[in-house]
């Protein structure tokens, strides 16, 4: 049980932190790098570079590896196919994501930073993720 | 930053190298993408899925979490959110696309793009530029300001 459940939930409490520690869970801050064409804020983009370099070097560890340290196998995605779901579906994201500044992320790291609002992010989120399940019932 | 005086660099930075280590610590120790929007689906019900539900939720709630202790540790500035209404469209929008393409920010952005996965970089790419033209048409409407 404690292997099973202490790695994710050491993973996001790190995320968490990295995310209000970055400025992500100020949903000015995104749309301010999100504001390409006005008052720019770079910061997501040194937010990203330094997840990016970790995250590369993490997968050179994995090459190395057997399987997991605390899991029997690897669970990682094997779709290569660029399809019109992945493209409709993140560009439906992505407005969604200009309009308020959030994304799933900082939305769940957000309730204990401005509760009320967050709170009702996330249920819309929640909603929108069940309109979807019972538009597409496979 | 003197060209960015409202920019970030230290803690975004810093911030960035914690979710690496959130993502590497997900990788290595469970064998599993942290997708965050994923997991959360996972963790809800909504979503079918191998990770058990205990750890979907071990990770969903250490979000807020992390966030907390970080809190505690380091002050940041207030946050300025919009209104519900904006909220409720946003995360409606979020929630649904979201699941249509298989991942966030996170999932995507940052498992993704570091791992070179084709289908990955063609949603960053593509969540980017309607984030981006989503607040530039705003601004030009004056919506949200």
């Amino acid at each position: 049980m404690i292997r099973r459940v202490l790695p994710p939930l050491l993973s996001g409490i790190l995320f968490g932190a990295g995310l209000h520690l970055g400025g992500m869970t100020d949903p000015a801050r995104v749309r301010g790098f999100l504001d390409l064409f006005g008052d720019w804020d770079p910061t997501l983009a040194f937010v990203m570079g330094g997840a990016l370099v970790v995250m590369a070097i993490a997968w050179r560890f994995r090459e190395r590896m057997e399987k997991p340290v605390f899991g029997d196998k690897w669970w990682i995605p094997t779709k290569t196919d660029l399809d019109p779901r992945l493209v409709g579906g993140a560009a439906i994201f992505g407005i969604g994501w200009g309009v308020a500044g959030l994304c799933p992320g900082p939305g769940l790291a957000a309730l204990v930073i401005e509760p009320a609002s967050a709170a009702i992010f996330v249920a819309a989120m929640f909603g929108g993720m069940f309109l979807h399940r019972i538009a597409t019932p496979d | 930053m003197a060209a960015f005086p409202g920019a970030d660099p230290v803690g975004g930075l810093l911030g960035g190298l914690l979710i690496g280590l959130a993502g590497a610590l997900m990788l290595l120790g469970a064998g599993r993408i942290a997708g965050v929007s994923g997991i959360f689906a996972r963790a809800t019900g909504i979503g079918t899925g191998s990770m058990d539900r205990t750890a979907a939720w071990a990770f969903v709630l250490g979000l807020p979490l992390g966030a907390l202790l970080l809190g505690l540790a380091v002050a940041k500035e207030p946050p300025s959110f919009f209104d519900w209404p904006y909220l409720v469209v946003a995360g409606l929008l979020v929630g649904f696309g979201t699941r249509l393409g298989n991942g966030c920010t996170s999932g995507h952005g940052v498992c993704g793009v570091s791992r070179l996965s084709g289908r990955s970089i063609v949603a960053t790419l593509t969540f980017m530029a309607a984030g981006i033209a989503t607040v530039a048409l705003m601004n030009m409407m004056g919506v949200g300001q």
